[in-house]
């Protein structure tokens, strides 16, 4: 390796400097402060675990998504997490064990194999809030508003919040009676929103069942979408009614408490389709092309842990909300003190630190460029003064 | 919102065949697209932009927002993946196949199989289906002097009338997919600018359903 290359990082793996970082971290203090005052309890998940309570069931697309290597002790397949939310279902499942509500918050680093999305980074915070133990929809209510509540946090408005249930669409399915390999063709379709590729994938299926299906494509936008979606299966699915009464009830809530919030609907674009097991959810702003924080209700992960939990929460990414950060402009306000072994300038600089100013030993002659004032020693005290003024202490 | 939705358009068939298309839909660039350089054009319908890019770059702009929506043709959204994009209507222009060809009379012989293309991706997939094992090799143009050179003994390329095949003492073989071009729109765009962006591709669904 040439000695020009090796600053390089791989691709989608990047550092965050100081004026970045500053904010990163303020943002991520902020956010788990907002967490802990809904009462949500921080927890730090380690970094690796075996992959066998890494990899529940949270789709195949993690298996995919996650660095795997060989534990030296034990011999067994170690993963790097490239999501925190099944390690804070096995805590929930089985460190905690607690029967009644928990309600789990985390921030961390993961790593992808690959960029989940198309601009997406392979080494993503991720900043989250799990409700395990409760089933009904307040909670996920709940979950909605503390997500909403997070991007504001971050300083984000002109939010839309999409809400989707998984029930619609498995009702109708369970209705069409596909087999496999159809089924994986229409739900491809359904995502991509291609009404020719559905209309092509159902070629083959019965009229009135390929007509039902094909009606789904159109079934997104403002809540009118509700409205046609019970007229359209009341009658041939009436098992999909309870999901559109829950999409109905949540987005009433919703628009109670949080008027400001464009609502859209989506009954077909199911992200984590196989997993999730009713409410889905996500947030987008303008300009950015992808979903800013994403969450849906999870029922049965629990389950390989022992103890299956009724489970909603939500997911972020603390870099991509730092991309969205308005730039911070940087305030040069440290003191500069000098290096000089003095017990009273020392106290001086412990009481301004205590404070909260930014005092920093000026080793060289120079002050350090941050500074704008500096300790100057006057009558046996130390006086805090503009720095660039050639006109010393008058008084 | 102020910002003006953008549609990405590729210069070449797909440019000639879609702004009739929007002309009907009542869409139409205030300046000559086609004897101009610029690569932005506003048109009579306020709050809309056309942006002229490469066609395999409209998936690309699409997809992170630059543009709200796009006019490809299938293979690239079969080639490149549609990952991330809705694709809600077929404009049925720039209609073609995509297909495999061969030298005339050529017969397989051993397992496996050398296939020239600019469409790695479908070719791989395609071979892989038929449990065929294929070598792809890539190329950028020319597919039908790969045969007659010995660099491959297949192709897998873009048929329209199949007179360049012919000329070239090769033939047809099967079909992979049939192309046309599609309508791509970003998913934030259309949440966050729903019933402007649904607005147009209703006009455009029934501009496309008259033609049919």
């Amino acid at each position: 390796m040439k000695n020009v290359d090796r600053w390089q990082l791989p691709d989608g793996v990047e550092e965050v400097l100081p004026a970045q970082a500053a904010a990163a971290e303020r943002l991520r203090r902020q956010v788990l402060d907002l967490y802990r005052s809904w009462g949500y309890q921080l927890v730090i998940p380690p970094l690796v675990e075996f992959t066998e309570s890494l990899l529940i069931g949270l789709g195949a697309d993690l298996d995919l998504l996650t660095f795997k290597m060989t534990d030296q002790l034990s011999g067994r397949t170690l993963g790097l997490r490239a999501d925190i939310t099944p390690q804070v279902a096995r805590i929930d499942a089985h460190s905690l064990a607690e029967s009644g509500v928990t309600r789990l918050c985390y921030a961390g680093s993961i790593l992808h194999t690959r960029p989940k999305t198309a601009t997406g980074s392979r080494s993503p915070i991720q900043l989250g809030a799990e409700l395990y133990g409760d089933s009904s929809l307040a909670a996920d209510v709940e979950i909605i508003r503390l997500m909403l509540a997070t991007l504001e946090t971050a300083g984000l408005d002109d939010i839309t919040l999409d809400l989707g249930h998984v029930g619609v669409y498995g009702a109708v399915l369970a209705a069409a009676d596909l087999d496999a390999e159809h089924e994986a063709t229409v739900f491809d379709a359904l995502q991509r929103k291609s009404l020719p590729d559905l209309e092509l994938a159902l070629a083959d299926v019965d009229a009135e069942t390929r007509r039902l299906l094909i009606s789904l494509v159109d079934l997104h936008g403002d809540e009118s979408v509700l409205t046609r979606a019970r007229e359209l299966l009341a009658e041939q699915v009436p098992e999909a009614l309870a999901g559109i009464d829950a999409l109905q009830d949540v987005a009433a809530d919703i628009r109670r408490q949080r008027p400001d919030i464009a609502l859209y609907f989506d009954l077909t674009e199911l992200r984590g389709y196989h997993y999730h097991t009713g409410m889905v959810f996500a947030a987008y702003v303008p300009g950015h092309g992808q979903a800013l924080a994403n969450g849906g209700r999870y029922n049965d992960v629990g389950k390989v842990f022992g103890r299956a939990r009724p489970a909603t929460g939500f997911a972020t990414d603390l870099k991509a909300l730092m991309a969205l950060l308005p730039a911070e402009v940087s305030t040069n306000n440290a003191i500069s003190m000098p290096d000089i072994d003095d017990p009273d300038l020392q106290a001086r600089v412990d009481e301004l630190r205590a404070a909260g100013e930014i005092v920093i030993n000026c080793l060289s002659a120079e002050p350090d460029s941050r500074c704008d004032r500096h300790l100057v020693e006057h009558e046996g005290e130390w006086l805090v003064q503009p720095l660039n003024t050639t006109d010393h202490v008058t008084s | 919102m102020n910002k003006p939705l953008t549609l990405a358009l590729t210069k070449g068939r797909i440019l000639k065949e879609t702004l009739p298309l929007l002309a009907q839909a009542g869409i139409e660039p205030l300046e000559d697209v086609a004897q101009s350089r610029k690569l932005i054009f506003a048109t009579t319908e306020p709050g809309l932009q056309l942006v002229i890019i490469r066609g395999t770059d409209v998936p690309t702009y699409v997809r992170h927002g630059a543009a709200d929506f796009g006019v490809v043709g299938k293979d690239i959204l079969l080639e490149h993946g549609a990952e991330g994009l809705y694709e809600p209507l077929d404009l049925g222009i720039a209609r073609c196949r995509l297909m495999t060809a061969g030298p005339v009379g050529w017969q397989p012989n051993g397992a496996r199989v050398r296939v020239a293309t600019k469409f790695a991706n479908i070719a791989r997939r395609y071979f892989a289906q038929q449990g065929v094992h294929a070598d792809v090799i890539k190329l950028y143009g020319a597919m039908e002097l790969a045969p007659m050179m010995d660099l491959a003994d297949l192709i897998v390329d873009i048929v329209d009338t199949g007179n360049t095949l012919r000329a070239n003492d090769m033939e047809p073989l099967e079909e992979i997919a049939s192309i046309s071009s599609r309508l791509v729109v970003n998913k934030a765009s259309m949440r966050a600018r729903y019933g402007n962006i649904q607005a147009i591709v209703d006009r455009l669904a029934d501009v496309v359903a008259q033609q049919s």
